[in-house]
């Protein structure tokens, strides 16, 4: 996204809200102050030192509304734009651009969702698509599952491939003790579980689980005097091709060809350079055209670059650290728990899952389906 | 840009009810458009002509969608020979037998209820 500087912004706290299944009756703006008040510890500030607030949630029409009356914040900056899971990769975006600008000097991004305790239909209900509705695809996993179907169709991608997705980031779960999944899971057992929409299986689709959390950003004066290590923004960028499916430009290529390009330039990095990927893996070929659009290998390849474990812990390319949203957790919108992994990260507070030496994060989200694509290039000390 | 007296929602209905698949021509961007609007997504003209589909068109994308009640079912995307896409289904086939590139007939499936015609296809071997 040009217009903002390079390193003009810091990421200084990080941190989720209860995650999983949370108390009964707790509310998408609970989880959000709850991630809130966390973050601010972990940067080693507090609720008074916030004027900026950006959130989203598809359970509220007015959550900034919402969080700002819980949280006493009357006179903050905010900023609810929800373009689906990205919401939070453009928060940073716009973030940075409010704390450049002056607007504000200590913004916080939050999510909440209590997906899993409502259930996916009341969390997120689905507008009606005159166009769409009438052959009841089963959104968001039907419309992937169509552009899956053209990568087999057109670059010979199998099956067994798109489990390799799902293998590497359950593994990557078990090194998780935050993660919801905590059994290993095996290429046969992607390819026999319960079909969903072909040629998904439900362990090629993201987890249904409640959580939230947040970030808080600001300015370079003040990331250098607070007590963490400094994860600078280094580049973001923005593509939004369509809102449904049957209006997407093509189906094998996203907005991350895009959103990817803006970030590396104003970075000033290449893929070669990247340390840490955090992909929005909804679903398994989520995380083969990302690998694919934003330059790790070329169109066509991501079905054969991931075989043989390469994006797993014993890989050579660490992505979803974390476990992903198909085995850490995934609350309907999961944009925000890339940032929180790749900061950690960046940070080296990763234990088990530590990617040794990581200095540079790519966090790409994603919302709607394949809609709205979402770039942010993250990184350390010796980066700037 | 004048008042709307019909919305392109309700033309392309009309159409429907008439056995016709309709879509919308811009003469500015030279391509057709789909769904129907009321600016050009292109060239941002509002002079989009209104035209009717032959009918016949391919197989771009598909899925089966496995419900936890129910038949499956297919959901496709369907490239219409003047060049635009819809999501639509194939009938009368076993929907795991649906292919990308086969090619696919226009027919309406009638209005029910509350609910307005929509277009359906039909495996059109040959066609």
């Amino acid at each position: 996204m040009s217009g903002l500087t390079r390193g003009g912004a810091a990421i200084v706290g990080a941190a989720e809200s209860d995650l999983g299944a949370v108390a009964a009756l707790m509310s998408p703006i609970d989880l959000m102050a709850q991630g809130i008040v966390r973050a601010l510890d972990d940067a080693g500030l507090t609720l008074r030192d916030v004027d900026g607030v950006f959130c989203a949630t598809t359970q509220g029409r007015t959550s900034a509304m919402s969080l700002l009356e819980y949280l006493g914040l009357p006179n903050a900056y905010t900023d609810s734009t929800i373009v689906g899971g990205s919401s939070f990769e453009i928060h940073v975006a716009h973030a940075q651009a409010a704390l450049e600008a002056g607007l504000c000097t200590v913004a916080v991004i939050a999510y909440g969702s209590t997906q899993r305790t409502v259930g996916r239909r009341a969390a997120s209900a689905r507008e009606y698509n005159p166009y769409e509705t009438p052959f009841k695809p089963f959104l968001p996993a039907s419309a992937y599952a169509m552009a899956a179907s053209r990568h087999m169709y057109e670059f010979g991608t199998t099956r067994e491939q798109m489990a390799e997705v799902a293998v590497a980031a359950r593994a990557w779960a078990l090194l998780n003790p935050a993660a919801w999944e905590k059994k290993p899971l095996t290429i046969e057992g992607v390819l026999t579980a319960r079909k969903i929409s072909d040629p998904f299986t439900v362990r090629d689709c993201c987890l249904v689980t409640d959580g939230g959390g947040a970030i808080v950003m600001t300015t370079p004066e003040r990331a250098r005097s607070l007590r963490r290590k400094p994860v600078w923004v280094l580049g973001c960028g923005q593509s939004i091709t369509h809102a449904s499916i049957s209006s997407m430009p093509d189906l094998t290529k996203t907005g991350a060809i895009e959103s990817g390009r803006q970030a590396y330039a104003a970075a000033g990095v290449t893929p070669a350079e990247i340390d840490v990927l955090a992909l929005y893996d909804a679903f398994t070929i989520n995380t083969i055209l990302f690998l694919e659009d934003l330059g790790f290998c070329p169109k066509g390849e991501g079905g054969r670059f991931v075989e043989g474990g390469r994006i797993g812990p014993q890989g050579d390319l660490a992505v979803n650290t974390n476990g992903g949203g198909l085995s850490y957790c995934h609350p309907g919108m999961y944009g925000l728990f890339l940032l929180i992994e790749a900061v950690r990260q960046l940070r080296g507070e990763c234990g088990a899952r530590q990617v040794a030496e990581a200095e540079t994060a790519i966090v790409h989200g994603n919302g709607g389906v394949l809609s709205a694509q979402a770039t942010v290039i993250l990184g350390g000390t010796a980066t700037v | 840009m004048p008042a709307a007296t019909e919305s392109p929602l309700a033309t392309y209905i009309a159409h429907l009810e008439r056995g016709e698949l309709a879509y919308q021509f811009s003469p500015s961007a030279n391509r057709a458009v789909f769904y129907p609007r009321l600016v050009c997504p292109e060239t941002g003209a509002t002079d989009l002509d209104w035209r009717v589909s032959k009918g016949l068109g391919t197989v771009h994308a598909t899925t089966v969608v496995h419900p936890a009640q129910g038949a499956p079912f297919n959901v496709a995307l369907i490239d219409m020979d003047e060049g635009f896409r819809l999501m639509s289904r194939v009938e009368d086939v076993d929907p795991t037998s649906v292919a990308i590139g086969q090619r696919v007939r226009f027919r309406v499936h009638p209005a029910e209820g509350e609910e307005p015609p929509y277009p359906v296809f039909t495996l059109a071997e040959g066609a």
